[in-house]
């Protein structure tokens, strides 16, 4: 691993801010749109295949559906007073300078062709009130701009009044799906869900020769032979995880670490090949219809597999729609345990056990890594963990705290209910968006900057698939190393001591010599102090 | 939208990103003239990474995790092949994705 060495602050040049507002540049972004699904990725989502001849009538009264429906929506094109609170707040206005990236600007794409046909002031006079025919001019814009908001909220959590832009987008690719005009990327994924059972269109003999040899490559590294277990009817837990876990880095680092917890906890758990998959691209899309189809796979294999508790694995937007929807999508789980959550969040589980002191992890396995933590947008402000007030926060820091002796915040505009979108979120992360991406990542890059110089941060942990990826590939076009991202299960994974593991018998053997202390109160003792000077730091 | 690759008066269909849209017509002249198109010159060394891509296609209808793939190379071919950043130097765009791309085979889609 290729450390980020600290620069000697007295001769680096000033940090850029993170948050820095960009002078406008005009149409930069006017020619950024992902490829349109193809025929076969819409029929099988339920969509018209091509463009259908009567459009615009389609549209608006799509539209009229949605706004009649949602009154939420509704609220969100009548409420804006035009403040200009989110107007610097979009990374992607950040990174780009195109004045249609600022939230209000791409809130008015949709808000205008509103007037046009659902305002009486609309109606009788257009062109005082700022309304717009829905032209194929218009329609090209949105499929430009409702492709380069990833749906992330930072803004709303700006505006006075909570105008959801995520909210505006969803119904946008709606609309835009309704008349024949998809997204290829979310579409094609979607897809492979209903046909593969999961995005990546991994089939379960892959799949089981993947766990498999998993379990290998665990029981040669610890000596203890920690399952992943596959379809196994009757276990405790049904773990259900993005299926990137199963094939990308460092999200299988990740998948390492979940089962080497639930292998320590001692709960009997499975995965299931019919629901291989946490990620619903449904809400991408804003189809509650595909939302639900896809959420209905998790309840159908949890009766299945006759499981007591649903446990979700390192997905942002799985978890927004499990914390929030999964209920309603495919409820009711009066069938699963009720003294756990449902569904619960692997962190909430691994954080519980750390609480009760059932895990031994040696901090000092991370000490080659100096780290920090991207709140993931859709878990920082559109869910939560435990039973407090920001535990959604909290809670993946405490775990990151407990496996490692050096950890650092990012500047705090930047993080917790402020975070910045990794820039690939919202059904954006596919190759033809690669300079949006870029673009819309530098805000977070140049804050992980700010931490790598001044603490000599090397490492940044996230608790989502997309994230992982996305940084992955945009890390390196910063200066940064590709691996210097990591899963919050890796930490984990590097930390945890396997009860009768070698690293178990090793630990007891120096325990012996020494002839005192345990290892883990040895190790909680001294850890203590580094705790306490890291939280001065923030502070 | 109909794109193609041509040799002589072999014509391939691929996508707007460049796979085969019929992973049967795949073969090493095609190959060849795929990694051209990727600024790709292919040397042994790109080879074994693609013939065990297509190896492990054939098997399960999927590329393998970059995890397994690191893992093969070190057992087949040593310990300096069994690196996630060697893959990287071959393949600059990503192994999993641009070495798919010149065997022939679909594009990993998801969250990678």
């Amino acid at each position: 691993m290729e450390r980020i060495e600290a620069q000697d602050l007295g001769e680096s040049p000033l940090h850029p801010d993170p948050l820095e507002i960009p002078a406008l540049a005009y149409g930069a972004m006017a020619k950024s749109k992902p490829y349109p699904a193809s025929v076969a990725h819409q029929t099988a989502l339920g969509f018209p295949g091509e463009l259908v001849e009567n459009w615009q009538e389609k549209a608006v009264a799509k539209l009229g559906e949605l706004v009649r429906n949602n009154r939420a929506l509704r609220f969100y094109l009548d409420g804006c007073v035009r403040c200009g609170a989110c107007t610097d707040k979009c990374h992607y206005f950040l990174g780009t300078g195109d004045p249609n990236n600022m939230p209000v600007a791409r809130q008015n794409l949709m808000r205008r062709v509103y007037r046009r046909y659902f305002t009486f002031s609309g109606r009788i006079a257009p062109s005082l009130v700022g309304a717009e025919d829905l032209t194929r001019e218009v329609l090209d814009e949105w499929y430009t701009y409702f492709h380069q908001c990833s749906q992330c909220r930072r803004c709303s959590v700006y505006c006075p009044f909570g105008i959801d832009t995520a909210e505006i987008s969803m119904a946008a690719r709606e609309i835009m799906d309704t008349i024949g005009m998809g997204q290829k990327y979310c579409n094609e994924i979607i897809g492979k869900v209903f046909k593969i059972g999961n995005n990546l269109g991994l089939p379960p003999k892959a799949l089981k020769a993947t766990l498999a040899g998993l379990e290998e490559e665990i029981e040669e590294d610890t000596g203890v032979p920690v399952r992943l277990p596959l379809d196994e009817a009757g276990a405790d837990i049904l773990l259900v995880t993005p299926s990137a876990d199963f094939f990308a880095s460092p999200h299988m680092e990740g998948l390492i670490g979940y089962a080497k917890v639930l292998h320590e906890s001692g709960v009997s758990w499975t995965f299931s090949s019919h629901a291989s998959e946490a990620a619903n691209f449904g809400m991408f899309i804003g189809s509650r219809e595909n939302m639900q189809k896809v959420a209905q796979r998790i309840a159908d294999a949890a009766r299945d597999l006759k499981v007591k508790r649903i446990v979700f694995g390192e997905c942002g937007h799985a978890w927004r729609v499990g914390y929030n929807f999964l209920d309603t999508l495919a409820g009711p789980f009066d069938f699963l345990d009720r003294r756990y959550p449902v569904p619960q969040h692997i962190c909430e589980f691994t954080y519980d056990l750390i609480q009760q002191g059932t895990l031994r992890l040696d901090k000092s396995k991370n000490d080659h890594i100096r780290l920090t933590f991207h709140d993931s947008c859709n878990v920082a402000r559109a869910s939560r963990m435990g039973d407090m007030p920001g535990g959604q926060f909290e809670i993946p820091r405490a775990i990151l705290r407990a496996c490692c002796n050096h950890y650092y915040d990012m500047d705090p505009d930047t993080i917790r209910e402020a975070t910045l979108c990794c820039g690939g979120g919202g059904g954006l992360l596919t190759d033809e968006l690669m300079d949006l991406r870029t673009k819309g990542a530098s805000p977070r890059m140049k804050a992980l900057r700010e931490v790598a110089d001044e603490h000599g941060v090397t490492h940044m942990a996230a608790i989502c698939a997309i994230c992982k990826a996305q940084f992955s590939k945009v890390l390196p076009k910063f200066g940064f190393d590709m691996e210097a991202i990591v899963s919050v299960h890796q930490m984990v994974s590097n930390a945890i001591v396997l009860t009768g593991s070698k690293q178990d018998e090793e630990a007891n053997e120096a325990d012996e010599e020494a002839g005192s202390v345990p290892a883990v109160a040895a190790q909680a003792e001294t850890a203590e102090p580094a705790q306490a000077a890291n939280a001065q730091e923030e502070a | 939208m109909t794109m193609q690759y041509k040799i002589g008066d072999i014509v391939a269909e691929h996508d707007e990103e460049g796979y085969l849209t019929d992973i049967t017509v795949w073969n090493k002249d095609l190959a060849l003239l795929i990694a051209k198109s990727e600024n790709i010159e292919m040397t042994p060394e790109h080879w074994e990474v693609v013939d065990f891509l297509r190896e492990y296609y054939e098997e399960y209808q999927i590329a393998p995790a970059i995890r397994i793939l690191v893992k093969e190379m070190k057992k087949k071919f040593g310990p300096e092949k069994g690196d996630q950043k060697y893959l990287y130097q071959l393949f600059p765009y990503g192994p999993a994705k641009q070495a798919c791309k010149i065997g022939g085979l679909p594009k990993p889609t998801g969250c990678v």
